[in-house]
C-alpha cells in the first residue's frame, strides 16, 4: 500500500470551482430464500460452504435456472424507481476470471436490464427534495468470499494465499444505476447519502431485502467526477467500490471532491480507475485502472431463456406495491396536521413508527409529537442511543397520555412515570402505583390539608376573608407541599375559596 | 475481415487465461488465421434486416419456485478441490481486487 | 452365454422379463465381453464392473421379488464421460478433469439408474467433444472395431465403438454438431440427436449451451426409442427443457418396422449431397431412397440454400460458448492445478499454467477462436453475424418441412478415415459434420441409421432430420429403412463385421 500523502483541497473552496458530477451503483442483495440460479437456500454466518450446490459452486456440468420470486423482487423494486419494466429482458454473461467467481463469468443483465428509465426523489435534511434519474435496474449473482491470508498485514497486497467461501456465490442482486446527477453543487455529499439511505428505505418496505447495511446486503460504488462548470462537458470519473454505510458515502464523495480539485489544481489529469474506500482513514487509493484490456465479452446467457414478464402480472405487482415512504410521510403529515419543519424533525428523528404507534395507542398527534421528540429525545441524545432502542414502547407513552388526559396526573407527574418506565419499574400504571403519584382527588385530605394551612397562618387566612384575594397562593402552595404536588392546584384554589367562604 | 496475428492470438490467449509456449503460439497463429477467414464468409448473408437467434426453440419465463433444497454436503463441495483448509476452497494468493 | 452381447436391447429386455436370464449373466456378458476387447478397441475410460453388477444383482432381486420394471430394468449401458455420474470418474477425456470424481448425478443418469440398467462404464470422447475422431481425447485413441486402423468417429467415437464391438448394447452420446450421429454411421450404429430440449442437459458438461444435446446410441432404431423414451421428457432442472410430454417413439419405431412409408414425403435436402460425397456414400444413398420410394414413401427434392454457412456459424457460435462454458476449468475448485514453473505463485498465473497444460491442441485452439469471435469489435462481425445465420437456417428447415415431412440426406461426407489421417489439419476434419451441423444450429432432431457399406468395405450412415418436437418420424423412417435393408442383407449391418481379435 502506498505511503505517499495525497493532496487535498478545503471541501468549500473545491465545491466553489468545480461542479461535482455523481453516479451511484447500488447493489442489494434479495432477501430470497434460495439463490438467483439454484435452489441452494441463502444464508448469513453458516459455516463455509454449506449452502452450496453444484450450480453455486460451478461444477462442471450444473444449469442455472432463474428465482422467480427474485424477478418478482426486481420488478417491485423497478416500479418503486418508477421505472419501465422491459416488455423482454435476457441474461447474459460477463466474462472474468476471478476465484470468488465459481463459472468464472457472472451471470448478469447487460444490454436488456428488466427495469429502466426511472427516477426517485430523495428528501434532503432542510426538507427540499431532489430528484435523482435512474437509468436502470437488472438482476445478477453475487460472487463467493475471498479471506486473504498471510502477509503482514491480511491485506490483499500481501497474501500468501486465499480462502474461499461460496455460500454467497449466486444470492440474487438487484443493480441500480443512476444517470449522472447533476446539480447537487456543495450538497453533493449529502444528496449521495440521501439516495441511498431513500433506496434502502424503499428495499425495507417493499419487503424485499433485509437491506442490512452492516451485513453487506446494500453496497454502493460511488462514482464521481468534477468539472470547471455545470456547461462544461462531463470530466473523467473514478468509482469507488463497496462504500457500506451511509456516513462513508457521504465522506467518499466528499473526499473525492476534494482529492480531484487538488489533481485538477495541480493541472494533473484524473485517472479513469475504481478506487479503494478505506473506513478507518476515510480516504480511498486506486485500485485497477480500467484499460483496453478489460473485455467481459458479454454475450447472452445460452442456458438461460428471455424473460417477458405479462403485462397483467407487472400489473398485480403494481398494485400490490406498499404505500413508499414519501408518500406515506407525507399522507401522515397531512393526518398529523404537523408543520413542515415539525415533520422533517420526526423524519430526521426516525420517529415516525413511534409517533404513528402511539397514535394508535390513544395519543393525540400533538401529544405523541410532544412525548417523542421532547423528554424522550432528550434522553435519547444524552444516552447516545437511537429513539426505538429506549426501553419504552410507544404503547406505554400511549397509556402515559390517557393518565394525564383522564386527570389523574399532570404534566411533573407523568414526567416522573416517564423517568420510572425508562428505569424499568414497569409500565406507566405501575409506576404510578409504586411511587405513590396519583394526583390527590378526594376533596376530603385536601380540605384537611386547607384547613391546617388555613389554621397555619390566620393572619392570611383574615385577609382572604376580608375579600384580599391576593395571598390565596401562599394557603395553595402550603397545600401543595403538604400533598407532595399530587393535587390538581386548580381544585384546591376552588376549595380553599369556598372555605372561607363558608367562614 | 481482419486477420489474426501472431500478437492477437497472444493477446486473446491472455484473455482467456491459456498459456501458451512460443511453438503453440506460432502454430495457433497460422492455423486459426486460416480458420477465422473461412468462417468469417457467415457475414455475407447476415444482413442487418435478420434477426438473431440465441436459442434454437422460443422458451421464454421459464421459473423455479422461491424453494430450499438440501445443499451438498459440505465434505462433498470439497472433495474435488486441489487443495482446501477450514472447509473453504484454498487458492493462491490473488494479485488484483475485483 | 457370450451370445448374450450379440441381442439387441429389445431382445434382452424381453428375456429378463420372461425369466430367461439375469441380468447379472447379461452385465458379466458384457463386462466379459469388454475385458476381452477393450486392449484392441479401447472405448472405455472407466470401466464400473463392481457398481454394475451390484445393480444387476438389485434388479434381479427386486425382479424375483414380483415389483414391476422398467422395460429396459437390467440392460446394460455404457454411458459417455461427458456425463457426471456420482461417484465414477469424469473427466470429459481431459487432462484437467483427470481423476475427478462428480458428487451429483446428471438427471438422465439419475433416470438410468432409477430404471436399473447395470452403468458399464464411462465411454472414450474427444477432448471437452471436440472433434470428428475422438483422436483429440487425452487417453488414447479408439479405434474402429470395422477396421482398427481406422477412426471410431467423433467426439462420441467411444460409445459408438462399445455398442458397434457389443461392449454394450446401449450407449449415451452427445451431439452438438453431429457427435452421436457422424459416429454412428462410421460405425454401422444407429445414434439419435432429439430435439434441443428433449432431453435434460443437467450434468451433461457444456460444449456449447445451445447446441449440446444427449442421446441415444444403439445397434437397432427400436433401441434407441425405447432409451430416448427413458433419458427424455421435462427437466426442472434445465430451463431449455421442453416442458411437454415426448411423442410416442417406440410406437413409432414398431410401426416402421412394419416397412411401410405410404403417404410419408421425404425430401432430399439438394445441399447436403453431391460434391464432397463419397461416390460409395452417394450410392447408398441413393439406393435408400429406392427402398424408400419402395415402401410407399414420397421423395421430394428440397433446398436449404443456409445451409453452405452453417459450418461457418457452427465454428463461431461454438467456440463463443465453449470459451465461456470451459472457463470454469481454472484449476480453483476442483480437477488438475499446475503450478507455474517460474515467477510468483498467483491465482491468475496458476490459471494459465493450468489451462495451458491442462488443455490439449483442439480445446486451445477453439477456446482462443471463441475468445476472439467474443471480444471487443469484433462480436456483431462474428458471434452476431453467426447468430444471424441460425435464423436463416432454421427458416430453411421451416420452408423445407413445409414440402416434406423428414429430410434425409448422407450422415457423413465419408466412411471411416485413417486415424491420424486428418489430425493435422483442423479444417478437413471440420467438414466431417458438415452435413450433421445444420439440425444442431435448428434445434431440430436428426437420426443416423446404416444403409450398407461403402467401395471400402466400411459402412455407411443415412440421416432422417424432422420437424422439432417431432422425434417420432425419425424412428418411423429409420426404422422402416432398416427393416426393409436388413431384410435384403439377411441380418444386421455388424454380422459383416471383421471377428474381433479376442484377448484372453
Amino acid at each position: 500500500m502506498s505511503t505517499q500523502t495525497v493532496d487535498l483541497v478545503d471541501y468549500d473552496e473545491a465545491v466553489a470551482r468545480f461542479d461535482p458530477v455523481l453516479g451511484i451503483e447500488v447493489h442489494v442483495e434479495l432477501g430470497t430464500r434460495t439463490k438467483m440460479f439454484d435452489a441452494a437456500p441463502q444464508t448469513f454466518g453458516e459455516e463455509p460452504n454449506t449452502a452450496v450446490t453444484p450450480v453455486s459452486l460451478g461444477l462442471p456440468g450444473a444449469l442455472p435456472v432463474v428465482n422467480g420470486t427474485a424477478v418478482e423482487y426486481a420488478i417491485r423494486i423497478g416500479l418503486a424507481l418508477n421505472c419501465q419494466i422491459a416488455e423482454r429482458c435476457r441474461f447474459a454473461r460477463k466474462n472474468y476470471f476471478y476465484p470468488d467467481v465459481p463459472k468464472n463469468f457472472q451471470t448478469s443483465q447487460y444490454d436488456e436490464p428488466i427495469a429502466f428509465d426511472g427516477w426517485i426523489d430523495v428528501e434532503l435534511e432542510d426538507g427540499s427534495t431532489f430528484r435523482v434519474e435512474i437509468e436502470r435496474a437488472h438482476m445478477e449473482e453475487d460472487a463467493g468470499k475471498n479471506t486473504h491470508v498471510g502477509g503482514s498485514t491480511g491485506r490483499i497486497h500481501g497474501a500468501e494465499y486465499s480462502l474461499v467461501d461460496y455460500n454467497r456465490a449466486g444470492i440474487p442482486l438487484v443493480e441500480i444505476v443512476t444517470r449522472p446527477i447533476t446539480g447537487a453543487g456543495a450538497r453533493v455529499p449529502e444528496v449521495a447519502r440521501a439516495y441511498v439511505q431513500t433506496l434502502r428505505d424503499i428495499f425495507r418496505t417493499l419487503g424485499v431485502s433485509e437491506a442490512r447495511m452492516e451485513r453487506g446486503n446494500v453496497r454502493a460504488d460511488v462514482n464521481l467526477s468534477l468539472r470547471p462548470t455545470p456547461e462544461s462537458p462531463l470530466g473523467t470519473r473514478t468509482e469507488t467500490k463497496n462504500v457500506n454505510s451511509f456516513r462513508s458515502v457521504e465522506r467518499a464523495v466528499r473526499y473525492e471532491v476534494s482529492r480531484q480539485a487538488a489533481v485538477l489544481d495541480a493541472g494533473g489529469t484524473i485517472v479513469q480507475e475504481t478506487r479503494h474506500w478505506h473506513e478507518d482513514t476515510g480516504s480511498t487509493t486506486p485500485g485497477r485502472v480500467k484499460s483496453d484490456a478489460e473485455d467481459y465479452r458479454y454475450f447472452p446467457e445460452p442456458d438461460l431463456v428471455p424473460i417477458a414478464p405479462d403485462r397483467a402480472w407487472v400489473e398485480e405487482i403494481r398494485a400490490a406495491l406498499p404505500e413508499l415512504p414519501a408518500a406515506r410521510r407525507r399522507r401522515l403529515q397531512g393526518e398529523w396536521g404537523y408543520a413542515d419543519a415539525e415533520m422533517r424533525d420526526v423524519v430526521n428523528a426516525g420517529a415516525i413508527e413511534l409517533i404513528e404507534a402511539t397514535i394508535a395507542a390513544g395519543a393525540s398527534p400533538a401529544a405523541a409529537r410532544k412525548w417523542w421528540m421532547g423528554e424522550l429525545a432528550r434522553t435519547a441524545k444524552q444516552q447516545e442511543v437511537e429513539l426505538a432502542e429506549l426501553p419504552i414502547t410507544p404503547t406505554q407513552i400511549g397509556e402515559l397520555q390517557a393518565l394525564v388526559d383522564a386527570g389523574r396526573i399532570n404534566d411533573k407527574l407523568a414526567r416522573q412515570v416517564l423517568e420510572g418506565v425508562l428505569a424499568g419499574e414497569g409500565g406507566p400504571e405501575q409506576v404510578v402505583v409504586a411511587r405513590g403519584l396519583e394526583v390527590v382527588s378526594d376533596d376530603g385530605p385536601l380540605l384537611e390539608a386547607i384547613d391546617a394551612a388555613l389554621a397555619g397562618q390566620p393572619d392570611i387566612a383574615a385577609k382572604i376573608r376580608s375579600g384580599n384575594l391576593g395571598p390565596v397562593g401562599a394557603i395553595i402552595g402550603a397545600v401543595m407541599k403538604a400533598t407532595r404536588g399530587q393535587a390538581d392546584a386548580g381544585r384546591v384554589r376552588e376549595l380553599v375559596l369556598e372555605r372561607v367562604a363558608q367562614g | 475481415m481482419s486477420t489474426l496475428s501472431r500478437d492477437e492470438v497472444a493477446r486473446v490467449a491472455a484473455l482467456a487465461r491459456i498459456d501458451l509456449t512460443p511453438a503453440e503460439l506460432d502454430r495457433l497463429a497460422g492455423e486459426l488465421d486460416v480458420i477465422v477467414e473461412s468462417v468469417a464468409r457467415v457475414s455475407e448473408v447476415a444482413t442487418p434486416d435478420v434477426p438473431a437467434t440465441s436459442h434454437p426453440l422460443p422458451l421464454t419465463n421459464v421459473f423455479r419456485a422461491d424453494v430450499p433444497e438440501a445443499p451438498l454436503l459440505a465434505a462433498d463441495a470439497l472433495a474435488g478441490a486441489p487443495a482446501a483448509r477450514d472447509g473453504k476452497f484454498l487458492v493462491p494468493q490473488i494479485l488484483e481486487e475485483d | 452365454m457370450s451370445d448374450l452381447t450379440r441381442l439387441t436391447a429389445a431382445d434382452l429386455a424381453e428375456r429378463l422379463a420372461a425369466g430367461d436370464v439375469s441380468s447379472v449373466e447379461v452385465t458379466q456378458a458384457h463386462l466379459d465381453r469388454i475385458a476381452a476387447v477393450e486392449p484392441a478397441v479401447h472405448a472405455f475410460l472407466h470401466v464400473s464392473g463392481e457398481e454394475a453388477l451390484a445393480t444387476a444383482r438389485d434388479v434381479d432381486a427386486r425382479r424375483a421379488a414380483g415389483e414391476q420394471l422398467h422395460t429396459l430394468a437390467g440392460v446394460p449401458i455404457a454411458v459417455k464421460d461427458i456425463i457426471v455420474t456420482k461417484g465414477l470418474p469424469t473427466t470429459a477425456g481431459s487432462k484437467i478433469l483427470e481423476n475427478w470424481v462428480p458428487p451429483y448425478d446428471a438427471t438422465l443418469v439419475e433416470r438410468i439408474k432409477a430404471a436399473g440398467l447395470p452403468i458399464l462404464g464411462k465411454t472414450n470422447m474427444d477432448e471437452f467433444a471436440m472433434g470428428s475422431s475422438t483422436e483429440h481425447s487425452a487417453f488414447g485413441n479408439t479405434h474402429n472395431p470395422w477396421d482398427l486402423d481406422r477412426i471410431p468417429g467423433g467426439s462420441g467415437g467411444g460409445s459408438a465403438a462399445a455398442v458397434a464391438a457389443f461392449e454394450a448394447p446401449l450407449a449415451i452420446g452427445t451431439d452438438t454438431g453431429g457427435s452421436i450421429r457422424q459416429p454412428a454411421a462410421v460405425t454401422g450404429t444407429v445414434g439419435v440427436k432429439p430435439t434441443y430440449g428433449g432431453v435434460s442437459r443437467y450434468g451433461l458438461i457444456a460444449l456449447a449451451s445451445s447446441l449440446d444435446q444427449a442421446g441415444p446410441v444403439t445397434r437397432t432404431v427400436l433401441d434407441s426409442a425405447l432409451l430416448h423414451e427413458l433419458i427424455g421428457g421435462h427437466d426442472p432442472r434445465d430451463s431449455t427443457s421442453i416442458d411437454e410430454p415426448l411423442p410416442a417413439l417406440v410406437a413409432a419405431a414398431r410401426q416402421g418396422l412394419t416397412g411401410d412409408l405410404t403417404g410419408v414425403r421425404v425430401g432430399v435436402v439438394t445441399e447436403l449431397t453431391g460434391e464432397g460425397y463419397q461416390p460409395g456414400v452417394s450410392a447408398r444413398f441413393a439406393e435408400s431412397l429406392e427402398v424408400l420410394r419402395g415402401a410407399g414413401a414420397e421423395i421430394v427434392e428440397v433446398s436449404c440454400p443456409h445451409f453452405t454457412y452453417a459450418l461457418g456459424a457452427y465454428y463461431l457460435i461454438l467456440p463463443s460458448e465453449a470459451s465461456s462454458n470451459l472457463a470454469k476449468f481454472d484449476g480453483m475448485r476442483f480437477g488438475l492445478r499446475v503450478e507455474p514453473t517460474e515467477g510468483p505463485v498467483t491465482a491468475e498465473r496458476v490459471m494459465g499454467a493450468t489451462r495451458g497444460a491442462g488443455f490439449g491442441d483442439e480445446v486451445k485452439r477453439r477456446i482462443i477462436l471463441g475468445t476472439y469471435a467474443l471480444s471487443a469489435g469484433y462480436y456483431d462481425a462474428y458471434y452476431g453475424s453467426a447468430q444471424k445465420v441460425r435464423t436463416l437456417i432454421q427458416r430453411d428447415f421451416d420452408a423445407a418441412f413445409t414440402q416434406a415431412d423428414v429430410l434425409v440426406s448422407p450422415t457423413a461426407p465419408t466412411t471411416a478415415f485413417k486415424l491420424g489421417e486428418k489430425l493435422d489439419d483442423p479444417l478437413a476434419m471440420y467438414l466431417n459434420d458438415v452435413a450433421t451441423i445444420p439440425a444442431n444450429l435448428a434445434g431440430v432432431p436428426g437420426l443416423s441409421v446404416p444403409n450398407g457399406l461403402s467401395d471400402d468395405g466400411l459402412p455407411v450412415g443415412f440421416q432422417v432430420l424432422a420437424p422439432a418436437k417431432a422425434d417420432d418420424r425419425l424412428y418411423r423412417v429409420g426404422a422402416a429403412l432398416e427393416a426393409l435393408l436388413e431384410a435384403q442383407w439377411g441380418g444386421s449391418i455388424l454380422d459383416r463385421a471383421p471377428e474381433l481379435e479376442v484377448a484372453r
